[in-house]
């Protein structure tokens, strides 16, 4: 049995939020009838893909080498929310190193190459190691877990991953006592990454985490997505996901974790520290002078005129993460 | 004289007034054809804001073409591309006004005062306005020549507000290299008028600066 509560994204303060059944299903209706041509030739092409997208959502595509997960049992950790299409995650989103287009990480990640891959952990830990990525696949269980994400830049949606917690990973080396920070330093290679050759940010793409953001269960270390292994343009073969902060602190492609004392610097913090804050947590009240952080736009779901959906405090995950940040001034600390 | 004899053709303004409205054709097509990627609300914003740019570059750059290309013909084209640069800003401020604030006046209002580069381009769109409104002949007329064109200078100022619009737009990602294409071509059209002016108030003529 399904139980509807905030932690599967059922999140309706007014009951008068809920669209009535009846409703919605006449969206069907009319997607059908339009798809049917009664609203001409190119209304119908629109209305038709719509119309077909009923399919069961987060089903492997097929393109890639499957990887199954269990679902998972973190809290939080599976919104039953409409998973965003594969085409949609997998053609549009942010991966600088391969250029500043939306499309461009599809276009040039393909010629990374991810075999053979390591992970050197380091710093502040009693057991610093370089893991090959296989011996990473083993470490912990394989966990199926849906998660919103937030961009920064205003729009969001859906992605089931598969992997486990990073705090599986960070038991297994144990931190020393004045390790307070992870680092998260991600792939540079100039034969396939085209962007590094400019100076939009500063390469390699760093990122980084208090350690009790990075020891929360919901702190993923993700090895896939859809069922199977990340594609290149999401991160392949292993990056962090950090569901309730903004896109940019999930680093992709990941070479180097190290745990450090002092906070490490991190990309677009250098480049524009009062818009990329250290912290990164979604929160609808604190602008971003570019965009509003408001609302959002649900990728593939909310059309071109449907309102924008109201952005959570935490993107959601306020039950989970929020005594992380008792006392702290999140208006400061952004 | 063959280019002359091409630009005074009595078919040159309605063909040109086609080819100004194809880029409205390829935009519109591409989002209901769903060939503009996962996020058509952003394409529409972004496509109609860089075509006003284009058009506005293309009206700044009608004078420096005509005097230097020696085309008188060529100024007959200048208030259609005056025109279109408004009529793509229009549906750049629609599109914002639309789909990233569902038309509530409040969010628009509270937008404007709270992030910078949108007050600098409802600023340019407002300066436009009134340059859209006395385009035609009889305003000409109506307000005399001089003061006409003293009133259209403004021009200069949108295309340096649009320019600002765009660096800070993409300054928030550190991107900058589009703009800087623009930000060229904006200050050689609005620099070879400045040069220009100087020349014509010196009471000797301006030194040849390839000399």
């Amino acid at each position: 049995m399904i139980i509807k509560s905030s932690d599967r994204g059922f999140v309706h303060p007014v009951p008068g939020e809920i669209t009535p059944k009846a409703v919605y299903e006449q969206r069907r209706e009319w997607l059908r009838i339009m798809a049917g041509g009664a609203a001409g030739a190119i209304m119908a092409s629109w209305a038709a893909r719509c119309a077909l997208a009923q399919a069961p959502a987060g089903a492997a595509p097929g393109k890639l080498a499957p990887l199954p997960g269990t679902r998972s049992g973190v809290s939080g950790a599976m919104t039953i929310e409409k998973v965003t299409d594969y085409k949609d995650v997998t053609s549009y989103n942010n991966f600088y190193e391969f250029g500043t287009g939306k499309s461009d990480p599809a276009r040039y990640a393909p010629a990374m190459k991810t075999t053979p891959w390591t992970v050197e952990v380091e710093g502040a830990v009693k057991k610093p190691a370089r893991y090959h990525l296989e011996d990473l696949l083993k470490l912990g269980a394989m966990e199926e877990r849906i998660y919103r994400l937030r961009c920064v830049e205003g729009w969001s949606m859906v992605i089931p991953w598969v992997g486990y917690s990073l705090s599986e990973l960070i038991q297994r080396v144990e931190p020393l006592g004045n390790a307070r920070f992870v680092e998260f330093v991600t792939a540079a290679d100039p034969a396939s990454m085209p962007a590094l050759a400019t100076r939009v940010l500063p390469w390699p793409y760093t990122e980084a985490l208090r350690l009790d953001e990075a020891m929360n269960p919901l702190t993923m270390l993700a090895f896939g997505m859809y069922g199977e292994v990340l594609p290149n343009q999401n991160g392949a073969p292993v990056r962090v996901v950090i569901p309730w902060k903004y896109g940019y602190k999930s680093a992709k492609s990941l070479v180097k974790i190290r745990f450090t004392e002092r906070q490490p610097p991190t990309s677009w913090n250098r480049v524009a520290a009062p818009e990329y804050g250290f912290f990164g947590n979604v929160n609808p009240n604190v602008d971003h002078p570019r965009w509003s952080q408001a609302s959002e736009r649900r990728i593939g779901e909310d059309g071109l005129f449907a309102r924008k959906r109201k952005t959570l405090m935490f993107n959601g995950y306020e039950a989970q993460v929020g005594q992380l940040y008792v006392g702290m001034d999140l208006e400061k600390y952004y | 004289m063959g280019a002359t004899r091409l630009l005074v053709h009595p078919v040159a303004k309605p063909a040109l007034f086609v080819v100004c409205l194809l880029p409205l054709a390829f935009v519109l097509s591409g989002v209901l054809l769903d060939r503009v990627g996962p996020n058509p609300s952003e394409y529409l914003i972004r496509s109609s804001g860089i075509w006003a740019l284009r058009f506005l570059c293309l009206a700044l750059a009608v004078t420096p073409l005509r005097v230097l290309a020696g085309l008188p013909a060529i100024a007959r084209f200048r208030r259609m591309f005056g025109l279109f640069a408004f009529v793509y800003v229009v549906l750049h401020a629609l599109s914002y006004a639309w789909f990233d604030m569902g038309f509530i006046a409040g969010d628009i209002l509270t937008d404007i005062g709270r992030r910078p580069f949108i007050l600098v381009g409802v600023t340019a769109f407002m300066l436009l306005i009134p340059l859209a409104a006395t385009s035609f002949n009889r305003a000409i007329r109506a307000l005399g020549a001089s003061r006409w064109q003293a009133l259209h200078r403004a021009v200069y100022g949108v295309a340096g507000l649009a320019i600002l619009h765009f660096f800070w737009m993409r300054a928030g990602k550190n991107d900058h290299a589009e703009v800087m294409v623009y930000a060229a071509i904006v200050a050689a059209l609005l620099g070879w008028r400045g040069l220009r002016s100087i020349g014509r108030n010196r009471s000797f003529p301006a030194p040849n600066r390839h000399s």
